[in-house]
């Protein structure tokens, strides 16, 4: 047993996800990413003397909707509270954000690795927040710069149980997290623009002690992929010190992708102290029972939903319904699309394959995809009745189903000549012509070398011109072997 | 020069020509320039006032005019006004311009008020005598070898030297009515929440009011009036609808029920001609059927305690924001991030401000914040409901505004404690959050004016207006 296997890993992590607001978290200059440095400003979040904050509405509602996407409970009375420090981005020397009464508390994240059961991720809280500003350090030969644009924007901090077990997890994790907010429309969820951030907090302990071991917080990861990446690291990095006989001293580190390992900030003992005390520049916001059911009732359907419907109902794998619900706008046009046929996995098959890849080839996102699902039904329809084969299908009919927008499949079928012969009469023609021609391999097939059918088949598809239908000409080529 | 009375008095003589806004204003800048030894204006707005003072006598020609045309009022140097100066009477905010005007300051012109400067005051209006102010003290126009009092005392010296008709102070703990009391002006806190406090510079922000001083009740119900009311840039404005205060200054007292403060009346550290005069306005109000009735109160001592707990801690956050960093006072011997913040904040905040910061720093603090802040808020809680149910059976709580009348320079200035306890009358309305006021009920036997104080149930400003008046009137 290598000595790894003797430890477990404890993760907790504190999602930041920016919501997609027209205005910011307390005023209402512009909350938009990628505008020039300093343009999206306010007196307010300059923290300049006599400005007061006041709480934007849409981020209390997508606190809540988010909130009930996880099943957590919802706080009636919502306090906000200042965190106190000094940095050179953040203007007023403190941050509104909440303490006491997190506008969430509790409810789960769901997440499913291959081959294993899936596993809920508890959550502890999720509170509403404002952004600092950015400092850039790697601007200018002699000064740091600020751009105050961030300042102000609101944040909804997601903090999980110590509940995830492994980098893998932790990847699910922030994929379910990153896949939810998307499909309610909260927040992009783009970790290289940061606009969705982590910090993970990681320990480790000798499996099956109940103790906890001294916790490493690790920052500056801008993909789901490098929070996995520097988990890894981090827990191998912590075994080994462990196992040198090193104490683990409680500490944040940064993680550097270059190298795919973790470096310490500071030590915690350094650590600030934010004398958190409630907001005197805000009233309370109530979050009635009302409001709360108002927001149920505009909840999209879930990913999780989607997914149970998709493998409950359909009856399609875990895998297409996972693939299938990757994104809300993809889910939308494959649930628009199995109303109009019925043959779900066919329609599975040809969101994931020709119309992802035309996606991919186009750089288009499925919103932007112009042909409409009962397009794509009645192309099934005309495959599953025989009239063109899968084959002609994707390689021909859909690309200029494509060009041809408004045209429907069958006429686009026709005018390519490419509606099969179907007809067993045409077709026993071709077949009884291909014997004919062929007398030594109908004897070395009554020999036993069933697999030349495969060769009866070509030819008869050659002579059809393509159009045969396979499977009626298969079926005709065996009946007149035998009786030959 | 004209002789400024009230408000009423000004616009009847204003509309029958007697007298134009630009006369007045000059004259008023004239008096300034007289009178600048007393220290009161950090800076007048001459231009801006000529350039209003003018287009207002076209108003009143053209009887377009507001309610509050060519009335001229100074603002306290915490208030905000687009395009001019705001410092706080600080040296970190000296030269700083505020990019936008605090609500009340757009309501007063939006009534064609005539702003004339910005008043000194202690730095961020912290302080009982106005010796705090980095650019010097203000001299009681009364007696100048006594202090204004504080912190508005350029703003309450100004009504009284007869430099404005009206100025706006602030009042965190007694700032309005202290140096109203001194100077011998009325000084009016509403009830927090009553007036947006949007363009106030933060002190502690669960007890700063704005409110009026004038020479007169009614003035000051009237710019209660305009200047109070929800307002959608502060979330602590009250949305309650706000009655039309000028009009009920006139109210009958009949049937009033005042109580008094036993334990405030016995206090030993109130002044024996102070203590005569206010049992004096007890006998008068009895005289005229009024019910005055003496209370307990047996919490006295915890007023300042708490009063100065919550508000260090609240000021320490809120004068985070100058740090030399984005704007004001920046220090030239700061080397890096660290030393801006430590030379700018060493360099730009004076002694008491920094004796605050620190206060309140150290009462939030991990291992103090049970100990100070959370108890203190209890303590709050606590006096709140007491104050509160003297006022479910009275009308009006009723105590001198403050233990003494205004002292000379210095007395108190060496002895944080003796000048915090100043504030022992006025801090109660703040940390409960009632209205209250401060009315001149005579001079002593050195001839300075003494003050009576009212507190009132929250929202009650018509009925606290009309009692200040009936007081007032009696002497």
């Amino acid at each position: 047993m290598s000595v790894y296997e003797k430890y477990e890993a404890v993760i907790g992590l504190e999602v930041h996800i920016q919501l997609l607001t027209k205005s910011k978290m307390y005023a209402n200059d512009i909350n938009e990413y990628g505008a020039l440095p300093n343009t999206n400003i306010s007196v307010v979040n300059l923290g300049h003397p006599g400005t007061l904050p006041r709480v934007n509405k849409r981020a209390i509602e997508y606190a809540v909707k988010l909130g009930l996407a996880v099943n957590a409970n919802i706080t009636y009375e919502n306090q906000f509270a200042r965190k106190n420090y000094f940095y050179a981005d953040l203007p007023k020397g403190y941050q509104v954000t909440q303490d006491k009464t997190p506008i969430c508390t509790g409810g789960h994240i769901t997440i499913k690795l291959k081959g294993q059961e899936a596993k809920d991720i508890n959550l502890t809280r999720i509170h509403m927040e404002e952004d600092a500003g950015k400092s850039m350090h790697d601007q200018d030969p002699f000064d740091s710069l600020i751009d105050l644009n961030r300042a102000g924007v609101p944040l909804l901090e997601i903090v999980s149980e110590p509940d995830i077990k492994s980098a893998e997890e932790a990847y699910a994790y922030l994929t379910e997290v990153r896949k939810l907010v998307r499909y309610l429309d909260v927040c992009d969820g783009n970790m290289e623009e940061g606009s969705m951030r982590c910090d993970a907090n990681v320990s480790v302990k000798i499996k099956g002690v109940e103790q906890f071991g001294k916790k490493v917080e690790v920052k500056n990861m801008n993909s789901i992929r490098n929070v996995q990446r520097a988990i890894e690291f981090e827990i191998i990095r912590q075994i080994d010190d462990i196992e040198a006989g090193k104490e683990i001293p409680v500490e944040t580190r940064s993680f550097d992708a270059v190298n795919g390992l973790t470096f310490s900030l500071r030590s915690k003992e350094s650590a600030n102290d934010y004398r958190y005390f409630p907001e005197p520049d805000l009233q309370p916001i109530f979050v009635t029972q009302e409001y709360i059911t108002s927001m149920k009732a505009l909840l999209p359907e879930l990913p999780a939903e989607l997914f149970n419907r998709f493998v409950n109902d359909l009856k399609l794998s875990d895998y297409d319904a996972l693939n299938l619900t990757d994104t809300k706008a993809i889910a939308l046009y494959f649930s628009e699309l199995v109303t109009k046929t019925k043959n779900y996995k066919a329609a599975a098959n040809w969101m994931m394959g020709a119309v992802k890849s035309y996606l991919n080839e186009n750089a288009l996102t499925i919103d932007r995809f112009p042909l409409k699902p009962e397009k794509i039904a009645e192309l099934i329809a005309i495959i599953d009745e025989g009239k063109i084969s899968n084959t002609v299908a994707s390689t021909q009919v859909f690309p200029e189903m494509m060009k041809q927008l408004d045209k429907s499949p069958l006429q686009i079928a026709t005018e390519l000549n490419v509606i099969q012969e179907s007809n067993s009469d045409a077709l026993q023609d071709f077949v009884n012509q291909v014997i004919a021609n062929n007398p030594a391999k109908v004897a070395e097939y009554k020999g036993g070398k069933v697999n030349l059918v495969g060769m009866f088949m070509g030819e008869v598809m050659k002579l059809s011109g393509g159009k045969a239908d396979p499977k009626m000409a298969s079926k005709l080529v065996k009946e007149t072997l035998d009786k030959a | 020069m004209y002789s400024f009375k009230d408000i009423s008095s000004l616009h009847t003589d204003l509309k029958n020509g007697s007298i134009t806004c630009v006369q007045v204003v000059d004259e008023i800048l004239k008096s300034i320039e007289e009178k600048k030894h007393l220290n009161i204006y950090l800076e007048t707005y001459a231009d801006s006032a000529k350039e209003q003072a003018l287009l207002v006598d076209e108003k009143i020609k053209k009887g377009t005019a507001g309610r509050l045309a060519g009335v001229v009022i100074a603002l306290k140097d915490n208030i905000c006004y687009k395009g001019h100066k705001v410092s706080a009477s600080s040296k970190i905010l000296e030269n700083f311009t505020s990019l936008f005007s605090a609500t009340v300051v757009e309501r007063l012109l939006a009534e064609d008020a005539i702003l004339i400067g910005r008043t000194n005051c202690d730095e961020f209006a912290m302080g009982s005598s106005n010796e705090n102010s980095a650019f010097g003290k203000v001299l009681n126009p009364v007696n100048e070898k006594t202090v204004s009092g504080g912190s508005s005392g350029g703003s309450a010296a100004a009504v009284a030297a007869d430099l404005c008709h009206v100025a706006l102070g602030s009042d965190t703990g007694g700032s309005i009515r202290q140096p109203a009391s001194f100077c011998g002006v009325v000084g009016l806190k509403p009830t927090y929440g009553r007036v947006s406090r949007w363009g106030l510079l933060a002190y502690a922000s669960s007890f700063d009011q704005i409110g009026p001083l004038t020479k007169n009740v009614d003035d000051a119900a009237l710019i209660l009036e305009i200047t109070a009311g929800k307002d959608e840039y502060d979330s602590t404005a009250s949305q309650k609808p706000i009655s039309s205060y000028s009009k009920e200054t006139n109210a009958p007292l009949a049937g009033k029920k005042v109580a008094y403060l036993k334990d405030c009346m016995e206090s030993s550290g109130l002044n024996p001609e102070v203590k005569q005069r206010l049992e004096e306005t007890i006998d008068k109000l009895k005289a005229q059927g009024i019910t005055v009735e003496g209370v307990d109160f047996p919490y006295l001592d915890f007023l300042v305690p708490t009063y100065y707990v919550l508000t260090t801690a609240e000021a320490s956050s809120n004068l985070s924001r100058y740090d030399g960093v984005h704007y004001g006072y920046r220090s030239p011997n700061a080397t890096d991030l660290e030393s801006t913040y430590k030379k700018s904040r060493t360099e730009g905040f004076g002694k008491e401000v920094k004796r605050r910061i620190m206060l309140g720093t150290f009462v939030l603090s991990a291992g103090y914040y049970d100990a100070y802040y959370s108890k203190a808020q209890k303590v709050r809680r606590l006096l709140r409901d007491k104050t509160l149910e003297i006022l479910s059976q009275y009308d009006f709580i009723l105590t001198p505004s403050t233990p003494s009348t205004a002292f000379e320079f210095g007395k108190n200035s060496t002895d944080p404690i003796q000048m915090y306890l100043e504030d022992i009358f006025t801090v109660q309305a703040n940390i409960v959050g009632v209205p209250s006021i401060s009315v001149p009920i005579g001079k002593d036997s050195t001839n300075m004016p003494i003050g009576a104080q009212l507190m009132a149930k929250p929202f009650a400003e018509g009925e606290m207006l009309a009692m200040a008046k009936g007081i007032a009137q009696l002497f």
